[in-house]
């Protein structure tokens, strides 16, 4: 009965097309919305996962998110490193200034500094150059995505120079670094560099990584800061959360996509659901006939469910292919964060079988309640 | 005499609040090997009838026994488990899956009791081609003219071998000529010592065709006529 369930539904080709382009619709908005939702907080928290080398951030206490900054004092270095279970504790800088090219063109970038002795936080891959150069004088590393927005279409070229607030920077190398936020050119430097291209402040401290010494618990050892300094200090993935939580909260972000993903999920039940209905009823003196006939009710049941569960499958499927490529574009293009991990999938595809289960409801309760006397009835 | 139908003082009655009295009390009988043909006007009861017969209604009050089943006593399941088994419909409007060509459609009751569809699609050509329709085995029904139509219904009635058929004005909606090409195919492929055939109809022109006619008016059996005897009033009619 399957075999006849499918050529049933695909016989009426305008109509098969109608439902399948209700569901890839709807999945390829749920699914595309949600992946860049999930790219934009990835890129909020993405600069806490970059610096690999640093399983716990100290800050101040106050602090709420990745750029909520607010400097420590040196003072306080000292005392996350007099804490037993600490194996090591660095300088890192993080904030703004406003860089001025030879042309006169002014940028605002992203400060990193990193401890002059450690180089703790460092990009984690350098496409041109060496981090060791970082030790030179003036020396800043740009990232790609950086480079190719200021110097767009031209060959990496190190030696470059510029000033940040009225001191020169050399370019002495090109790296990966993720996508953040802000959407700044990011330039990683030395922390007693970084002091000095960025604004004058009275503490400068932005952050202090450390690690536990082997074989301890990060997150018992940031608790075991936390206690001892009365500082802030969360490991990596808790301080990423806490970033990504701030944005959820604080932020209309979630309100707008899941107005969009909603849309989607109404506008592809509504769309999918008026189809199917509508090919129900314009089947139903024959699924009266095949009552009459012998069909019992769950076959019928059967045959409706498997017309949805295929055109489900397929729309998904289309619908994901078609986010995917959206993905795979975006990605080239630097323009957008596009994220879809395996839980958009899912919720995607469980939001598609709410589609196809409220479409079938609608359909199948016609099929349910039809006598299969009145298919005797002109 | 061998009996596929016994009806007794089968009454339907319609609607919960003012009742409609659809059959009034039906006494009725058809040997094994007849065509009966149940004629009367509009609203008569033909219909409900049929249903009743054909194991898509239950009756209010009465007793209805169609080949040997009690129908009246047996549970919905069991009705559509025979339906699938033993009883073929021809319908009015054909009611053929548009998606499917003949063959397919042919082949539908036998998919329907879990017949393999290499087998089911074997067994309806050989029946397609018994009726003249080989050379159009794959068309769609919309490919095929309303005679053509009714004889790819009749295949899937009968392809499944029911002891029962069951024929819902299988002319009425073709011209005469195919109506009793029709008729003529119906006598010549589906009745058999073991099969009985009801057909339900007000087509007058196919009146010569049936073994015994019963005539129904206002929900009762009026009066049953065997061509070449004497016309038999029934107790109902009497009464």
């Amino acid at each position: 009965m399957t075999w006849i369930a499918f050529q049933m539904l695909t016989g009426d080709r305008a109509k098969y097309f109608g439902i399948l382009l209700g569901i890839t619709f709807a999945t390829l908005l749920i699914a595309q919305q949600s992946s860049i939702f999930c790219g934009l907080l990835l890129t909020a928290s993405s600069q806490i996962y970059d610096a690999k080398d640093a399983p716990i951030w100290v800050m101040d206490p106050g602090m709420q998110f990745v750029d909520d900054i607010k400097p420590l004092s040196e003072n306080e270095l000292m005392r996350v490193r007099g804490v037993s279970g600490v194996a090591w504790a660095a300088r890192f800088y993080k904030g703004l200034g406003r860089a001025r090219f030879s042309d006169g063109k002014f940028q605002q970038m992203m400060i990193l500094g990193l401890d002059d002795t450690y180089m703790v936080g460092a990009p984690r891959e350098i496409v041109l150059g060496r981090l060791e150069d970082l030790r030179q004088p003036d020396a800043v590393i740009m990232d790609e995505r950086g480079y190719r927005y200021l110097w767009p279409g031209e060959p990496y070229i190190l030696g470059r120079t510029f000033e940040m607030n009225d001191r020169r920077a050399v370019l002495v190398g090109i790296c990966k670094a993720s996508r953040t936020f802000q959407t700044f050119p990011i330039i990683y430097t030395r922390f007693s560099q970084a002091v000095r291209f960025a604004p004058q402040e009275r503490k400068a401290l932005s952050f202090i990584l450390a690690a536990p010494k082997p074989g301890l618990d990060a997150r018992q050892v940031s608790e075991q800061i936390s206690r001892q300094t009365r500082l802030k200090a969360l490991t990596r993935d808790e301080f990423a959360w806490m970033t990504i939580w701030y944005y959820l909260r604080r932020t209309g972000i979630p309100i707008n996509f899941g107005t969009t993903v909603l849309l989607g999920f109404l506008v592809g039940t509504a769309i999918a659901g008026q189809t199917f209905y509508l090919f129900t009823i314009e089947n139903l003196r024959q699924f009266g006939a095949l009552k009459a006939m012998g069909v019992t009710n769950l076959r019928l049941i059967g045959m409706i469910l498997f017309q949805g569960l295929f055109v489900g499958v397929v729309g998904y499927g289309f619908g994901i292919g078609l986010a995917a490529g959206f993905g795979v574009l975006a990605e080239r293009s630097d323009r957008l964060s596009f994220f879809m991990p395996w839980q958009v999938m899912v919720g995607t595809g469980v939001a598609v079988l709410v589609i196809i289960g409220l479409s079938s409801i609608f359909s199948l309760r016609k099929v349910l309640v039809l006598e299969p006397a009145q298919v005797f009835r002109a | 005499m061998n009996l596929a139908v016994i009806c007794r003082k089968v009454i339907k009655v319609f609607g919960d609040g003012e009742p409609v009295y659809a059959l009034r009390g039906v006494d009725l009988q058809i040997p094994f090997g007849e065509l009966a043909l149940l004629v009367g006007p509009s609203g008569c009861g033909k219909t409900t009838l049929l249903c009743i017969l054909a194991g898509l209604l239950y009756p209010t009050s009465g007793e209805v026994e169609v080949l040997g089943h009690r129908l009246h006593e047996m549970s919905s399941r069991e009705l559509v488990r025979l339906r699938a088994r033993e009883i073929g419909f021809v319908f009015q409007q054909y009611n053929l899956l548009p998606a499917l060509t003949a063959q397919e459609n042919a082949a539908v009751p036998l998919l329907i009791q879990g017949v393999p569809r290499r087998q089911a699609l074997r067994q309806a050509a050989a029946l397609l081609e018994e009726l003249g329709l080989a050379d159009r085995m794959h068309a769609y029904p919309h490919q095929l003219s309303g005679g053509q139509q009714q004889r790819v219904a009749i295949a899937r009635a009968l392809v499944h071998n029911p002891r029962f058929l069951v024929c819902d004005e299988p002319t009425a909606a073709l011209d005469a000529e195919s109506g009793r090409r029709t008729m003529e195919l119906i006598r010549r492929v589906a009745v058999r010592p073991d099969r009985a055939v009801i057909v339900v109809t007000h087509d007058a022109r196919i009146f010569d065709f049936g073994q015994r006619i019963i005539y129904m008016n206002d929900g009762i059996v009026v009066r049953e006529e065997v061509p070449g005897a004497a016309s038999t009033l029934t107790s109902g009619a009497r009464s």
